[in-house]
């Protein structure tokens, strides 16, 4: 158990370390990455800190108890002639170990339960996409933005075919070599990603079309299950452009591991720019009706 | 007729039946019962450990390897099948059916047909289970939990709800032998607040198992309905609720994970007072702190659904009551390392397990806390920081005390002493391996790393490569353990006392080592200072 100890004081402190000077945000997991990173929305900080504080709070009492162990262990040995005591109750000591940790319980409830609440709330959202889960793709739909509805904009978004090549057994390719420039992107890239704007209250309405997914971007701070037959809701404001990464966090088959999800986030005039093309094509003759069909059921059954 | 009567009279007076199908088969001795279940979840622990072998061979570098992702997910169904209901649920059953006869005095268990019954469904039930990884279609792979609609997309969805229907049988009738032996066969003066604590936490776990076996039993029947016959519990299409489903099979859950580690918690507050050779601090604490665990696990089963999209008030509901879960378990700690302050300490192999055990289980008490805070567990829930968090309560919690059970009693139950130097090889083994394979999986979940998937981008290659390192050395340790068994049962030459250690207490170390097939036919005398808590005022 000593390497346990030595293991766990010693990771903490590294994850404490990265904790007070790995504030960046991160777009894609690293390489040896310790903890959790702190996002790139308004809300993700909430998960961040309550973590940081949890694991900190965590420590702490951890090194006390396994402290008054490892001095129990040296002092009370029979080999260094310890003559045990016969005492076996002392109310007073009770009474305070079970007092601290409801204090401590009850601060970190609060906190918690404020980062929750505000999570729950998706009232004032500028623009809302609706996201759907199926074996083993995704599928965006553009319900509005700024308060006018977009129509036809929506695509199927499923993993990249360079990851999907690799990723064969004995296909014989290697997964470091799978990069967008210089980032490894293997089964964290999409061929068609997500587009948002930047400083935006965006609310996702989440479901499937099959079995249950969840759709989780770590930047977002969030995860939520897209079950079918429910509409589940929740909402990200992302406050720095860039590309986020994450996967299917919910066991949805053979292919769960490979289905992620990347959202680009753009400036605002970018996305404008985005959007207005995107309503241009489908304004067109609709090149791929299929897929626009396969999302129909979904949507039939949101009544 | 008269040999026979006399034959059997023999055989209660000298030991076993002669013959081995008689002694193994048609058994109700509880001892024997116990033996067997004690092997075949060792055997199950195996099976289980070679899927969780070729799952880390899988993992060890990015890249498919070895096998296609529909039989890793089969892989990773059967892993946790196999190890809660085959490894350590059975594994306690044989603990509790050798052990609480013999610490209260009682001369078998109460319902000794029954206890022969309820052992030999559990081999029919494992090879129906089994067997599917060999039928076309393959085995169960949407996860050990089941959740529909995925669930219904297997073919074999019925050979595992049937396989789940008789572990239920055998594992409520076990509990209903443990009930009825712990209330109506204690010897006379061995008092419910007398007892063991190990007993204690019995009693409420077998109350545990009575209340939510039949709910498993009633979750995984709809499954079989809505596959087979036309209903549609679970359906949306036909007005179900897949969620429905989540909410029965974690009120199951939940009370699960406690079946798997109160006994755990009898076990060490039974192996830390004999080699501290002090009285366990607070008895009546524990006692009461095992019920309130026992209680709150009713009222916690969402927060394995945080991510489903409950309703504000239910989250922060079941928040607050999975929080309250640390208070008690945080008492049982304290309590444990208060047993050790002032004592005389010696560590002999099931006290290192034990000493182990209240490290890394509070580990994973730790992780758990954190896991209950709702807005953290947004970014933790279904990521290998889960996947951490539950190995350490169950593999350094319910495994870890299982085995310094095991070492414990092992004598007891052979009356021979086990090769001290190579249970302490092993135990050092496996607690050096056991956190290379587990704890990087906490910064693979914090990083993003969602469980359950059999590849992974190059950025989580390296925690996985020591993962998957100390996974074949955890692995490959616990042969030494079966070596020490072996060596302890045919070839020790070293004699248990009946004491066996020096600081025991408790009716169970007054009978000769290697117990008789038949103890306690007449009731003991009890003395108050021969029992572990035998002058409890507080």
């Amino acid at each position: 158990m000593t390497s346990g100890g030595i293991r766990r004081s010693f990771t903490a402190a590294a994850a404490l370390a990265l904790a007070s000077f790995g504030s960046v945000a991160l777009a894609a997991p690293g390489p040896w990455q310790l903890n959790m990173e702190r996002g790139a929305s308004t809300w993700s900080p909430v998960a961040y800190h309550l973590n940081n504080i949890a694991l900190g709070v965590c420590t702490v009492i951890g090194v006390l108890v396994f402290g008054a162990m490892f001095v129990a262990m040296f002092r009370f040995r029979k080999s260094r002639g310890a003559v045990a005591e016969k005492w076996s109750h002392n109310t007073t000591v009770e009474v305070v170990w079970t007092t601290i940790p409801v204090l401590i319980l009850i601060t970190l409830a609060y906190l918690a339960t404020g980062g929750l609440a505000s999570w729950a709330d998706t009232t004032g959202s500028q623009m809302t996409v609706k996201v759907t889960g199926y074996q083993w793709k995704w599928r965006y739909d553009y319900v509005d933005y700024l308060g006018k509805s977009i129509d036809k904009v929506g695509f199927m978004s499923k993993l990249d075919s360079q990851s999907d090549q690799t990723r064969q057994l004995g296909s014989g390719l290697d997964p470091f070599a799978v990069k967008v420039g210089d980032e490894s992107t293997y089964l964290l890239n999409v061929d068609k990603p997500l587009v948002v704007p930047v400083d935006t209250k965006i609310r996702f309405v989440i479901t499937s079309g099959d079995v249950i997914h969840s759709w989780w971007v770590p930047a977002a701070g969030w995860k939520l299950d897209a079950i079918p037959g429910i509409i589940n809701a929740a909402w990200a404001n992302f406050t720095t452009p860039g590309t986020y990464r994450g996967q299917c966090a919910e066991l949805c088959g053979q292919d769960h591991g490979f289905m992620p999800i990347v959202v680009e986030v753009k400036t605002k005039a970018d996305f404008a720019k985005w959007l207005a093309e995107q309503e241009a094509h489908s304004a067109a003759p609709a090149p791929a009706p299929q897929t626009a069909q396969v999302a129909a059921p979904a949507a039939a059954k949101q009544g | 007729m008269s040999y026979a009567a006399t034959h059997d009279q023999h055989d209660d007076h000298h030991g076993a039946p002669k013959s081995f199908f008689q002694r193994w088969f048609m058994s109700t001795n509880h001892k024997d019962i116990g033996t067997l279940y004690l092997i075949f979840s060792l055997t199950m622990f195996f099976i289980g450990g070679s899927f969780a072998m070729l799952i880390r061979a899988e993992l060890f570098k990015p890249g498919m390897q070895l096998m296609q992702p529909y039989f890793f997910n089969e892989l990773t169904t059967m892993h946790a099948l196999i190890m809660i209901f085959g490894a350590i649920m059975p594994a306690f059953v044989g603990l509790g059916n050798w052990m609480i006869p013999l610490m209260v005095g009682a001369p078998d268990m109460a319902l000794p047909r029954m206890n022969n019954l309820s052992f030999w469904i559990l081999p029919f039930a494992f090879l129906l289970m089994l067997s599917t990884l060999f039928l076309p279609g393959g085995g169960p792979a949407g996860g050990w939990t089941m959740y529909p609609p995925l669930a219904l997309q297997t073919d074999s969805l019925a050979y595992v709800v049937f396989a789940i229907h008789l572990m239920g049988i055998s594992s409520i009738m076990g509990a209903i032998n443990i009930i009825a032996t712990i209330l109506n066969m204690r010897a006379p003066g061995m008092d419910l607040l007398k007892m063991p604590v190990f007993v204690w936490s019995w009693l409420i776990t077998a109350f545990l198992l009575i209340a939510v076996m039949p709910v498993l039993a009633g979750a995984v029947t709809m499954l079989l309905t809505d596959k087979y016959f036309g209903t549609n519990f679970f359906n949306p299409g036909g007005g179900g609720d897949p969620v429905l489903y989540q909410h029965i099979f974690w009120f199951f859950g939940h009370p699960e994970v406690y079946i798997m580690i109160l006994p755990a918690f009898g076990i060490i507050s039974e192996i830390v007072p004999t080699f501290a050779r002090k009285p366990i601090f607070g008895y009546k604490a524990m006692v009461f702190a095992i019920a309130c665990i026992a209680f709150l696990s009713f009222i916690v089963w969402a927060h394995h659904m945080f991510a489903v999209g409950l309703p504000l008030g239910a989250e922060i509901f079941f928040m607050y009551a999975t929080m309250l879960i640390s208070v008690p378990t945080g008492v049982k700690v304290f309590n444990w390392v208060a047993t050790m302050w002032g004592g005389s300490m010696t560590f002999e192999t099931p006290m290192l397990f034990a000493l182990a055990f209240i490290i890394l289980f509070t580990i994973g008490g730790f992780s758990g806390l954190m896991l209950a805070l709702v807005p953290a567990d947004f970014q933790y829930h279904d990521t290998y920081f889960v996947v951490a968090h539950f190995h350490y309560v169950l593999v350094t919690g319910a495994l870890f005390a299982i085995i310094g059970s095991a070492y414990y009693w092992m004598p007891k139950w052979t009356g021979h002493m086990y090769n001290e130097f190579w249970g302490k090889v092993h135990f050092w083994n496996s607690v050096i391996w056991v956190n290379v394979l587990f704890f990087p999986q906490h910064f693979l979940g914090l990083a993003g790393m969602p469980r359950r998937i059999p590849d992974y981008n190059v950025a989580f290659a390296n925690f996985n490569m020591i993962s998957s390192i100390g996974g074949f050395l955890f692995g490959a340790t616990q042969l030494i353990f079966v070596g020490v068994v072996i060596h302890c049962v045919f070839f020790s030459k070293k004699k248990a006392t009946d004491r066996v250690w020096e600081g025991a207490k408790g009716l169970e170390w007054t009978v000769p080592s290697p117990a008789p097939h038949h103890t306690f036919e007449v009731p003991p005398v009890i003395n108050d200072d021969e029992l572990a808590h035998g002058h409890v005022n507080d």
